[in-house]
């Protein structure tokens, strides 16, 4: 069973982080990141189904994918890996593509960091956390280098604040 | 990222890194609650008047706030549509996951039906074929 522990956004790093845990082992669980067939089933929302037309979870590789909406549109996506772990965690970045299916680099990318951690001697039940940073590398070093050091979820917890004001 | 966004994604871009500093979400903050001219809210930072201009155009890029002219005054209006779109992308972001995990929690409750142990007994069988 899927237990959501957390989401929560971070204003420091602009990172968002999902913690769920499910009833499996992490090996189990990152065959759902490694193979393709089973990464179709469950990165595209239900009415954007994804297909995978390359796959390459080594370092460096690259996946390439397509969502096809309900009335046919198709919106083209690619993944590039940054570091694997087996069993234990994955990076990559994540970005738009053209039609032709090139990576379209002129558009913001997110960066993408999986862990998977074993609960209790980790045979039945693994830990996901997943932290998604927003805007693309380059942007993220210029916020760094403006010196902001916030801290968890406080931007957020301010917009909510001034909404509910 | 396959998030459907209202926002172009230039536009999050400006968004973020207009929240992404602490003064400026405090001007925000200020701001929604009653429009400020921009001398009245330098006053309120120990940092220049000019430092402060530069974060209400930052702000301004990303439609956070606006600015008109009142006599030689600059007031600074606060845009909560705006504020509000920012929270919708957030919480977008996080039901995607949300679903993502639902939908990895189902292909793995797949495997408990395809793969049962073998001491589970003899599989059983549905004889269709019986008149």
């Amino acid at each position: 069973m899927t237990t959501t522990l957390e989401s929560t956004v971070d204003a420091d790093a602009l990172t968002l982080t999902f913690v769920a845990e499910f009833d499996a082992a992490p090996d189990r669980v990152w065959q759902l990141w490694v193979d393709p067939r089973q990464l179709e089933r469950w990165w595209g929302p239900p009415t954007w189904p994804a297909t995978f037309v390359e796959h390459d979870p080594t370092p460096g590789g690259v996946s390439k994918y397509f969502m096809t909406g309900p009335d046919g549109t198709r919106s083209a996506g690619w993944w590039r890996f940054v570091s694997l772990t087996p069993p234990e965690s994955l990076v990559f970045e994540d970005g738009f593509a053209t039609e032709a299916g090139e990576l379209d680099d002129s558009l913001p990318t997110t960066r993408t960091s999986v862990t998977l951690a074993g609960i209790d001697g980790g045979d039945t039940r693994t830990r996901m956390t997943t932290v998604t940073r927003f805007t693309s590398a380059d942007e993220l070093e210029k916020l760094l280098q403006m010196g902001m050091r916030e801290g968890m979820t406080e931007a957020m917890g301010q917009i909510e604040a001034i909404l509910a004001g | 990222m396959v998030v459907q966004q209202e926002l172009t994604s230039a536009e999050v871009d400006l968004l973020f890194h207009a929240l992404a500093d602490a003064t400026r979400r405090d001007i925000v903050q200020r701001v929604i609650d009653e429009e400020q001219s921009v001398s009245t809210l330098a006053r309120a930072y120990e940092v220049s008047f000019a430092a402060i201009q530069k974060h209400v155009a930052v702000l301004e890029r990303a439609r956070l706030v606006t600015k008109r002219r009142r006599g030689r005054e600059q007031i600074v209006h606060g845009e909560i549509d705006t504020l509000s779109r920012a929270e919708r992308l957030l919480q977008q972001y996080l039901e995607l996951w949300q679903q993502r995990a639902g939908r990895m929690d189902a292909l793995l409750r797949e495997d408990e039906g395809r793969d049962p142990a073998p001491s589970a007994g003899p599989t059983p069988v549905t004889r269709k074929d019986t008149p």
